[in-house]
């Protein structure tokens, strides 16, 4: 898939994201190792961005599997097509039970969900599964086996073996601690924050009527913020939004009556912005 | 100047099986530290090192944590063990002992000031080159970060520095008034790169799995609550919320399983009566949709402190998983201290200090007497405590030699649905000195609780569903 490190980066920033070093070499392991690759990192540095982005980078189709409290087997690997299974048995009549029973076991009356679906076929996919603390602990599960031999069994059709494995994503947010078993099978990797020199050229990216200025300006105040100590540091989405903002507004230079007006797009509580108001000397708002 | 060159492929001393030393040392390091690792992430390892090759160190360093880690938790001791095993360079630089302190110090004022992290690196070798080292007799001497910082003293330099990058950039930009922190950030992370300099050095010393064992500091969730000093406190601090939010969805999940109920024995017979006694239809127990009280008893005292603080903003923080939450604080006197601990209101890190301002703790000496203060509280508080209530009581039960009062426990078990304490203390020193745990602990159920991990498995496990 990827011949180096620097081979992902550039590749990566072609579509349009910019990996850190960190990312790059992950990446880079995980498709050479073959494993899934575990994301967990604060909301908005760009997780599920990652997979789609390495989708495009390798022009592989994205199966994404977005998990859920409930989310099951059915919904997840696979499902029989029950009403068109009825329909093809009142249709043939005058059959006998064995030509009925082989045949509505087949190809046809299956409803492939995204894991097998990304298990099955020659072309080249990446498997995103999203959020997948969300899920509850028995899909855990299923994803061993899924992820640890990449193969599948469903009992009328037999066993299903990758032939050509997918580039898994699974992301989290950590809201409940993933089982010690399926992080045993996944690189894992935190992204955090972007340091300053990636982020201004996430935001020069992103927002491309920013000058660089601006964008120099607009990424100290966010690091700044985050040092605050608050309740929701702003994340990589909120800085760009943030210069789109002031692109909107029309604003060159950064002052005390933009960053006032602003900050709401950045900081989303109340009292952060009260308390990121008076460290950073705006008056009273 | 410069240190040996960064380990390369070709360096017969890094390939083959020395690598393999190498890395299964710096496994077993990480585990002593209490990371789980197996055989099968090291080999993963192994392999990941053979596809990176050995020529790029951060490189090397994202691929090994992101084969060995499985967890962000652990990437700070991960860091600081990578750094013991697979050192920037080697061996100390030629010619540098006869350091010129302003000299160096105009350099790092330079290097802060352009904000050049390489020539950062370099300088904190070189300051720890040139005053780090002490002791003169092969055997007593070593090489030390405190004594380097201590006399190069780059905290000093803020103003310097400051003034150097206004006098540049010119001021009156907004983000200029960010610029004093920024430095301060800088200056902390040179701190840290000498610090590391200095541990290499010492590991090269005396055995870097020594080093590696004893000289880090251990995750943020394994530090002992009465240990910690004022940094450590503030990082676990920050690890109440997401705790927190792990709590809640691990109670939620355990709500969700008491919920389906259990069979009523009761109702399923009489209802069989109608089918001929044959129990067609179970009938399940009504559970009543009471969300549980918590009261929480902290002991604020001096010795405590930390341990209270973090665990009443812990709970603070589940507080909409109950129906009500009452916190109080004592140290020979008991007052209510819900109302500073209303959530967004409560700055935690003047928590303490607040407590200790508003709230009526103490007669007429400082030192905590649990007997009064449970006493003071059955006498006061009585109607705080009901049958759906469960009270945590933290603290380490060292009475001062007081009477520990165990009558106002008895009546406290009595009227509450159940009693926890919560105990910082090591089993081992209950009942040592004035400690009148293993009273205590005969009427109640005490348990020990002496970091974020253990305080994580009794709260998700003792908390009311």
């Amino acid at each position: 898939m990827f011949t180096s490190v620097d081979d992902v980066s550039a590749r990566l920033a072609e579509t349009g994201y910019l990996a850190s070093p960190a990312v790059a070499t992950t990446v880079f392991l995980a498709a050479r190792l073959g494993k899934p690759l575990l994301v967990e990192g604060p909301a908005g540095v760009g997780k599920t961005e990652l997979a789609n982005a390495v989708a495009r980078a390798c022009d592989a189709r994205l199966v994404r599997l977005q998990c859920y409290e409930g989310v099951d087997e059915s919904r997840a690997l696979y499902e029989w097509n029950h009403a068109k299974q009825l329909l093809r048995i009142s249709a043939g009549r005058g059959e006998t039970w064995d030509e009925a029973r082989t045949d509505i076991f087949g190809e046809e009356f299956l409803l492939p969900r995204p894991l097998l679906t990304a298990i099955r076929g020659d072309d080249p996919k990446v498997l995103l599964i999203d959020e997948t603390d969300k899920a509850d602990v028995e899909i855990e599960g299923l994803l061993l086996e899924v992820l640890g031999d990449f193969q599948v069994t469903v009992p009328e059709l037999g066993t299903v073996t990758a032939t050509r494995r997918p580039f898994t994503v699974l992301t989290s947010n950590a809201t409940r601690e993933l089982s010690e078993a399926l992080r045993r099978r996944c690189l894992f990797l935190h992204i955090g924050f972007p340091d300053a020199e990636l982020e201004r050229r996430i935001v020069r990216l992103k927002a491309p009527g920013v000058d660089a200025a601006l964008a120099e300006s607009v990424v100290r105040v966010v690091g700044a913020l985050r040092a605050m100590d608050l309740r929701k540091a702003p994340s990589v989405a909120e800085t760009v939004d943030w210069a789109r903002t002031l692109l909107a507004l029309g604003a060159s230079t950064l002052d005390e009556t933009v960053v006032r007006d602003s900050l709401g797009v950045v900081l989303k509580h109340q009292d952060d912005i009260q308390k990121a108001a008076a460290k950073l000397d705006l008056d009273a708002l | 100047m410069t240190a040996a060159p960064d380990p390369d492929p070709a360096d017969p001393d890094l390939a083959g099986t020395d690598l393999v030393t190498r890395l299964t040392g710096l496994v077993d390091a990480l585990r002593a530290h209490g990371l789980r690792i197996g055989t099968g992430e090291t080999v993963d390892a192994a392999r990941a090192v053979e596809v990176l090759g050995l020529a790029d160190r951060d490189l090397l360093r994202e691929g090994l944590a992101a084969t060995l880690l499985h967890g962000a938790g652990g990437r700070p001791v991960f860091d600081a063990v990578f750094d013991l095993y697979f050192p920037r360079g080697v061996g100390v630089p030629e010619g540098g002992a006869d350091a010129d302190r302003e000299a160096l110090r105009a350099r790092l004022a330079e290097a802060l000031a352009a904000n050049d992290t390489a020539a950062l690196a370099r300088l904190a070798v070189e300051a720890v080159d040139g005053f780090g080292g002490y002791g003169g007799s092969p055997g007593s001497d070593g090489w030390s970060a405190y004594q380097a910082l201590d006399r190069l003293r780059p905290q000093t330099l803020l103003a310097r520095v400051r003034d150097e990058v206004r006098g540049r950039d010119g001021s009156g930009s907004f983000a200029d008034r960010l610029l004093e922190d920024e430095i301060r950030r800088r200056i902390e992370e040179f701190r840290r790169l000498v610090t590391v300099e200095a541990r290499r050095r010492a590991a090269e010393r005396r055995g870097r799995d020594e080093i590696a064992r004893r000289a880090l500091a251990p995750t943020a969730d394994r530090v002992d609550f009465l240990l910690a000093g004022k940094d450590r406190l503030a990082e676990m601090r920050r690890t109440v919320r997401p705790l927190a939010r792990k709590l809640a969805t691990r109670l939620a999940a355990r709500r969700r399983r008491a919920a389906r109920g259990t069979v009523d024995l009761r109702r399923t017979l009489r209802g069989s009566l109608s089918t001929g006694g044959v129990p067609v239809k179970p009938v399940l127990r009504r559970r009543r949709p009471a969300r549980p009280e918590l009261v929480l008893l902290c002991d604020v005292s001096g010795s405590v402190a930390g341990f209270s603080d973090f665990t009443m903003l812990l709970v603070q923080a589940l507080h909409d998983q109950f129906s009500k939450v009452r916190v109080f604080a004592f140290v020979n006197r008991i007052d209510e201290v819900t109302g500073l601990l209303v959530h967004g209101a409560a700055d935690p890190e003047g928590l303490g200090a607040r407590i200790r301002a508003e709230a009526r703790l103490t007669a007429w000496h400082d030192s905590s007497d649990y007997g009064a203060a449970l006493g003071e509280f059955t006498d006061r508080y009585a109607d705080a405590v009901g049958p759906r209530t469960t009270v945590f009581v933290l603290g380490d039960a060292r009475t001062n030699m007081a009477d520990p009062h165990l009558p106002a426990v008895r009546d406290l078990i009595r009227r509450a649905r159940r009693v926890h304490w919560l105990n910082p203390e090591p089993r081992t020193l209950w009942g040592t000195g004035d400690s009148a745990a293993p009273a205590y602990a005969e009427l109640v159920d005490m348990r020990e609780c002496r970091n974020v991990r253990q305080l994580d498995a009794l709260v998700g496990r003792l908390l009311p569903v």
